[in-house]
């Protein structure tokens, strides 16, 4: 076996060592750049004939600071991200969930969601794998549900840009409504909702996949991979959610926000999950919006809401779920994970 | 004749792995009958869960992200 993968890197050229120093020096670059990006964004906002403190100077200098900031965050994390989830598996995830106990089951899922690697490509087989080895239906959503919902890229830009206590807060409350709500739907005995095919599928003892061994040059060529792949999609999102916070932070008085998405405000958070749900992009893209809005007073438990209701429940993927899961039962999931959030929005908008 | 099916429901991924798999059978002179499979279900059947997904000769190898040029090589040759 140690023959054979140094066999391969001698064939590709690049010694291990030289990923390695490329890594420390890749490191060493990201940490100067991303510590100058106040002077730099200033300097770049200095070139605009507009007063710096005018509406359009504050928009400018948002704009300017948060687009190197997120793209640096963005590929940090993915990078880690891929590499961390190069150890885990969606075989692997099943075998464990496979022999626990379903109490057990519930949390576990969820913890498990945030490290599977998945995209939403390939969630239909990853849901029939599940409840064809036997995984109950209830533990199977709290992994769906946890996956976007506290998934890296958000969790990392939300210590980025909004700081660690709200950050904590969203993880513990996004862990919450995934465990809670794979445990009520899990509940309800909602088999007989699965589109027929699926329920009359048996899979039968699904053979082995050959678990691959990788090393840490292997394991960070995934990562390289999976920045390339995911950055490369998700910019165009990053500058998109940034422009509009740009806008926020610049335009919008704080009157004006107060009264539409203040504490006081009881419909803002139904009102935020409605506008959420449809909205289709990523953590990426609406994590800076957050950021504008709470700087401009908006109330914790609707930005938070409508963070939520954004990045976890999307139509695409609803439309994908239609493939195994019928009307009803979507209606169903979209609904609990909902009042999950809006119990959230609701809690906090009251004890902050 | 080897066959080799290549699992997954059309995403970019899937695309280049399955070029990856017939240039890999060029350059060893190995004759392949290539297979797409694209529908859910039979993805499902065949136990991948992350696609993209290979089978040769009806033996499952690889699921999960494009393969390692080396070890799809392997697989090919063996």
């Amino acid at each position: 076996m140690t023959t054979e993968t140094h066999e391969t890197a001698a064939r590709r050229g690049a010694p291990d060592w030289l990923w390695y120093l490329g890594a420390a020096l890749a490191a060493a670059i990201w940490w100067v750049l991303y510590s100058q990006l106040v002077p730099f964004s200033e300097w770049v906002t200095s070139f605009f004939p507009v007063a710096r403190h005018s509406h359009t100077g504050e928009a400018i200098a948002f704009f300017v600071y948060d687009v190197p900031k997120v793209l640096l965050l963005l590929t940090l994390i993915v990078f880690v991200t891929g590499v961390l989830r190069s150890w885990f598996s969606p075989e692997k995830t099943r075998a464990i969930l496979a022999g626990k106990r379903e109490i057990a089951g519930y949390p576990l899922a969820a913890l498990l969601g945030v490290f599977t690697p998945f995209c939403s490509c390939s969630s239909v087989p990853l849901f029939i794998g599940f409840v064809s080895a036997g995984i109950p239906l209830g533990v199977t959503f709290s992994f769906l549900i946890a996956g976007p919902m506290v998934g890296p890229v958000g969790l990392g830009l939300l210590f980025g840009l909004v700081g660690w206590q709200i950050t904590t807060i969203y993880l513990v409350f996004g862990f919450t409504i995934a465990t809670v709500a794979g445990w009520v739907l899990g509940r309800m005995g909602l088999e007989r909702y699965l589109q027929d095919w699926v329920r009359e599928l048996n899979t039968g003892a699904v053979g082995d996949v050959p678990q691959e061994r990788l090393s840490m040059v292997d394991r960070m060529k995934i990562g390289l991979e999976q920045v390339r792949e995911i950055v490369g999609k998700v910019w165009i999102w990053v500058v998109v959610g940034i422009s509009i916070g740009a806008l926020i932070h610049g335009y919008v008085p704080e009157a004006m926000m107060l009264r539409i998405m203040g504490g006081e405000a009881w419909w803002s958070v139904p009102a935020a999950v409605v506008v959420g749900v449809p909205m289709y992009t990523n953590a990426a893209g609406v994590i800076p919006i957050v950021e504008a809005l709470l700087g401009k007073g908006a109330a914790l438990g609707t930005t938070l809401a409508f963070m939520m209701s954004v990045i976890a429940l999307s139509l695409p993927e609803m439309i994908i779920l239609k493939q195994v899961l019928t009307y009803r039962l979507i209606a169903i999931f979209l609904a609990v994970v909902s009042m999950g959030i809006l119990a959230t929005g609701f809690l906090f908008n009251i004890i902050m | 004749m080897k066959n080799v099916k290549v699992y997954g429901p059309g995403c970019k991924r899937c695309e280049a792995t399955e070029k990856m798999v017939k240039e890999a059978a060029a350059r060893l002179g190995i004759e392949v009958d290539v297979e797409k499979v694209t529908d859910q279900k039979s993805i499902a059947m065949a136990g991948v869960m992350s696609t993209p997904g290979i089978a040769v000769d009806g033996k499952l190898v690889h699921t999960g992200g494009l393969p390692d040029e080396g070890k799809l090589d392997g697989w090919l040759s063996a």
